[in-house]
């Protein structure tokens, strides 16, 4: 009986190790990306390139994020990206006249979408969108702009 | 030539009855999963306790010691391009995504499966199978379904408990020894793994915890029950399994990529 | 069918043709196990070629024969835990090879089955080896399955050992435990493989007694595979010498004893060289020693 009682307690010591083990895995490597708001607003931004940009990527304003971005397509008429972004309800009084730009965390990193606050007195409401935008820099566009030029200065 | 011939005819032939035998040897262990776990579930637990509870030490230590591993190689290589933050991250996806399930199924291989084996073997050697067929007991669903489920079960969790303690390894050598800050090493670690990456890993130990009981307890009742032969079959076990994990690691990870 | 039906006692002092009046009145329901023209090889090897045998419900009947001649290998046909090539094999009338599985594990219930070694199971203790057939099919409350197991170990001195474990045993021990195991379902017929191997006197007289004392007082069949003459003489009512694949003799131990044929007389009398031979095949002495075949 004594056996048996032992095994009992380690078996449960065992599974509620490794069930732990999981929730940790589960809950404290991943989910940075994750944002939890009750109320969100929907906006809508246009970039002629949006690099690698993936959906569930956050959006910051000065560095705080703020929402998410929940869904990247191609407009085949404007030939634009289109970014659906949805915003925490309680960060209501963004300018409308904000500018969202493509970024990346650090050298390496992945890419989230920055908010630059403008100065107008209207704000972003479900459905509006940002008209101000700034592309992501492709790395490899840099290097060629950089390769002619400075084949086009050997040229002179 | 012909005898040549006939030697590779024979042993391909042989090796697809093996190897039907093996897949017929799982269906049986399927079939009888389901009544064993309802029915006799206290048999079950004392076989997670066997293969889990007790390599859990051998486990802990090796997965603190990988994810240290981990966070060396990584700040070293890391610091060169200023990237020190990025050491928990490196350590976090070669954890979870492969280092866990695969190392931790080649331990539970050594450890649980060599366990299962020459434990069936012996059973066998000694006539304790024939005799639970004497006694009308069907010694696959008695004695090889607790110990195969006790393997299925343990391994995830034997997984993810390796995983999570290299993570802490990681932290040690990467934000203690090092000195990378805290709050970066565990932020950049939340930016960049995913959820689905863990599922990966997850679905891997699964399949690894698998692949490990059923050669385990395979090797184990399909022994030459001499204690040489017990000897080979826990051999087997350990070189099989390594093989199988590794080809199935390759094969999952193509497919997830 | 040269064996005795009837209660042992009254058996031995029975002549042989009224033995055989008795066989054929009795026969549909003295003989328990029926083996007809029996084959089985292993490999290239022939095991069993022909083999016929009969034995009688409520005796003691030994199974004898030369190291190698398939006698554990019979035992595992009549169970059916190996399946012959050809022939039959009949248990209380009914051919074991139609059996499903249901069955199978139904009429396996009805052997009890000593094996060399006693073949507990160790990671159980001894209480709990001899009341496995019991959980395993029945559902006796923890009470009965106690009282059950408590009265069978009794039966083999060993109530005192329930605690301990199979590795804590000394062989007669282990063995005793496997009888007690294999009574508890209060089976038919008793198989002992081999059970006067390795034991010393002691424990050798107290299994020799046991034997007889289970056949007797429960009413249960009997069957001995081994090869030890002198022990096997002390308790079977019935002896069968297999050789080569088929019966050689069978009898009574006494009767074995007085045979004429050299096979028999080598084995009942031990003697190293016969029918059996001392020398494994090998080339000539001679030739092999002045080196001729190394050419």
């Amino acid at each position: 009986m004594q056996q048996t009682r032992s095994v009992e307690v380690g078996t449960g010591l065992f599974v509620l190790l490794g069930m732990g083990a999981l929730f940790f895995l589960t809950t404290q490597t991943t989910g940075g990306n994750d944002f939890t708001a009750e109320e969100v607003y929907e906006v809508e931004a246009r970039f002629e390139n949006v690099g690698s940009l993936r959906t569930r990527a956050p959006v910051a304003m000065s560095g705080v994020t703020i929402g998410r971005v929940t869904n990247v397509a191609f407009d085949p008429v404007s030939l634009e990206a289109v970014v659906t972004l949805v915003i925490d309800g309680q960060y209501d009084q963004i300018p409308d006249d904000t500018d969202a730009s493509i970024l990346t965390s650090g050298i390496l990193g992945s890419q989230y979408i920055g908010l630059q606050a403008g100065g107008s007195d209207i704000y972003l409401e479900d459905g509006s969108e940002i008209l101000f935008t700034q592309s992501a820099i492709v790395l490899e566009n840099l290097i060629g702009k950089f390769l002619v030029n400075a084949g086009s200065g050997k040229d002179d | 030539m012909t005898a040549l011939f006939r030697e590779i005819y024979n042993a391909v032939t042989e090796f697809l009855r093996t190897f039907g035998a093996f897949q017929l040897f799982f269906l049986r262990l399927l079939r009888h999963s389901p009544g064993m776990l309802v029915s006799r579930f206290d048999l079950v637990v004392m076989q997670v306790f066997n293969s889990g509870a007790l390599s859990l030490v051998i486990i802990m230590v090796s997965g603190l010691f990988v994810g240290g591993v981990l966070g060396l190689q990584g700040y070293s290589n890391l610091s060169r391009f200023n990237a020190e933050d990025w050491t928990g991250v490196a350590a976090a996806f070669g954890l979870v995504k492969e280092l866990g399930p695969v190392i931790t199924a080649l331990l539970f291989a050594g450890r649980a499966g060599t366990a299962l084996t020459s434990e069936i073997g012996l059973m066998k050697a000694t006539d304790q199978l024939s005799a639970m067929e004497m006694m009308a007991v069907n010694p696959v669903r008695r004695v090889l379904v607790p110990r195969f489920l006790g393997g299925v079960i343990a391994m995830p969790l034997l997984a993810a408990i390796f995983s999570a303690v290299g993570m802490f390894g990681a932290h040690l050598v990467g934000v203690e020894m090092f000195g990378v800050d805290v709050g970066s090493f565990w932020q950049q670690i939340q930016l960049t793994v995913e959820l689905d990456d863990v599922k990966e890993g997850i679905f891997k130990s699964i399949v690894f915890g698998v692949a490990a009981s059923l050669i385990a307890v395979w090797e184990g009742y399909n022994a030459i029950p001499t204690a040489e032969g017990v000897g080979r079959a826990t051999t087997r076990t350990v070189v099989i399994t390594a093989i199988a994990v590794l080809v199935f690691d390759f094969m999952i990870t193509a497919a997830m990529i | 069918m040269l064996c005795y039906a009837g209660p042992a006692s009254l058996a031995r002092a029975q002549t042989s043709a009224e033995e055989q009046t008795r066989n054929t009145v009795n026969e549909i329901s003295d003989n328990l196990i029926e083996i007809h023209d029996l084959k089985f090889s292993r490999g290239h090897r022939a095991i069993f070629d022909g083999l016929n045998l009969v034995i009688k419900r409520g005796q003691v009947t030994a199974l004898m024969g030369p190291s190698g001649t398939g006698k554990t290998t019979l035992l595992r046909l009549i169970t059916r835990q190996l399946i012959p090539e050809h022939g039959t094999i009949h248990v209380d009338g009914v051919d074991i090879s139609t059996l499903n599985m249901s069955e199978l594990y139904r009429l396996r219930q009805r052997f009890g089955m000593l094996f060399q070694n006693g073949a507990l199971l160790t990671d159980l203790n001894v209480f709990e080896n001899v009341a496995f057939p019991l959980r395993e099919h029945t559902k006796l409350t923890n009470r009965l399955i106690r009282h059950v197991v408590l009265t069978k170990l009794h039966a083999v001195g060993l109530r005192g050992a329930a605690d301990m474990m199979p590795a804590e045993l000394s062989g007669g021990m282990a063995r005793r435990v496997a009888l007690a195991r294999a009574m508890v379902m209060d089976p038919d017929i008793l198989i002992y493989d081999e059970p006067f191997v390795g034991l010393d006197p002691i424990s050798m007289g107290v299994i020799v007694r046991l034997v007889r004392r289970m056949n007797d007082a429960l009413g249960i069949t009997s069957v001995i595979v081994s090869h030890d003459v002198a022990e096997v003489s002390t308790v079977a009512d019935c002896s069968f010498l297999i050789s080569h694949g088929k019966v050689a003799a069978s009898g009574s131990p006494d009767e074995l004893r007085l045979a004429k044929s050299d096979l028999v007389r080598q084995f009942m009398h031990g003697m190293a060289d016969g029918p059996v031979a001392f020398h494994f095949d090998a080339p000539g002495y001679e030739e092999q020693l002045l080196g001729r075949d190394a050419e």
